[in-house]
């Protein structure tokens, strides 16, 4: 099998394994389809929006968890509902479930429950963000290669 | 009023050049704090062959309007800051702007979409949008366009 082929193969598996562990929804199969020869790097440019919005708003969640004189749950909540709807914009599905239940502990303004679901939402956009950065560089090496990017179904 | 979910997607397209062609005429506004929004529902609607512009909050949209612009479709974010989407819609059919205007938003109560729409809205649908709520909204404004002509 040559390098190309190879490569081919792990992008696939990689593309896979994505959708099958439910990191990704169809959502992000939709932002692939939309990448044409005319922008290539239209997923890899929305993706790093997205990672730049998230960083902040995972940020504003800490600090606003962190205040000693009483923690403004209306802001945490504010920042997960944001993080919500652009996760569910690319098709982050896992992140946008933490999202989901974070808020509920929101609205009971219990902080160990908002701790312990930031630390979830940390967790799965750590993951979603190397899963993706790991499909970008199998795409780069794809293309380095002189081979084409297999088309998302 | 509609409180408009996309029609199903057994909604079958015209060829992509048919599409492309009719909705060449088209422009868009797309009005979200979001740079990565903005640049989804950007891509989006070229690909439907529309011209699109986009402002990033309420009162840039209004100032559009002020200063002589004109949209056929207007897509409106709720939550922004400096001016939200129900305030700039508001503002907009105040001004007598009769463009569509379509809330995307990502509000999760059924009452809170309820008020968005009463700002002025023809349809609101929920982030992210997709194919098919373009489709959909294309058809009706090639049908209003049909009807006026």
């Amino acid at each position: 099998m040559d390098i190309v082929n190879q490569l081919q193969r792990q992008f696939i598996d990689h593309s896979t394994s994505l959708h099958r562990e439910g990191i990704v929804d169809d959502q992000f199969t939709e932002l692939q389809k939309l990448q044409d020869e005319n922008s290539p790097d239209f997923v890899v440019e929305v993706v790093s929006l997205f990672f730049e919005d998230s960083e902040k708003l995972l940020n504003n969640m800490a600090r606003a968890l962190e205040q000693a004189q009483g923690v403004d749950f209306k802001q945490v909540d504010a920042s997960v509902h944001q993080l919500k709807g652009s996760s569910s914009s690319i098709g982050a599905m896992r992140v946008k479930n933490a999202c989901i239940a974070f808020r509920s502990f929101c609205e009971a303004q219990n902080r160990e429950g908002c701790l312990r679901c930031l630390q979830k939402v940390t967790h799965e956009y750590s993951l979603l963000k190397n899963k993706l950065q790991s499909l970008f560089r199998l795409e780069q090496q794809i293309l380095a290669a002189g081979g084409s990017i297999p088309v998302a179904k | 009023m509609v409180l408009g979910k996309a029609s199903s997607s057994s909604l079958s397209m015209k060829s992509d050049e048919d599409v492309v062609n009719n909705n060449n005429n088209l422009r868009v506004l797309v009005v979200d704090d979001s740079p990565m929004i903005r640049k989804l529902h950007d891509m989006y609607l070229k690909k439907f062959g529309l011209e699109v512009q986009v402002a990033e909050n309420g009162k840039n949209a209004v100032e559009l309007f002020r200063f002589g612009a004109s949209f056929d479709l207007i897509l409106m974010d709720k939550e922004m800051p400096v001016m939200d989407g129900a305030e700039a819609t508001k503002e907009l059919r105040a001004m007598g702007v009769k463009s569509m205007i379509v809330g995307v938003t990502s509000l999760d109560s059924p009452y809170e979409k309820q008020v968005f729409m009463e700002a002025g809205l023809n349809y609101c649908f929920n982030k992210p949008l997709i194919a098919d709520n373009i489709s959909f909204l294309l058809q009706e404004l090639n049908k209003n366009n049909n009807d006026k002509n």
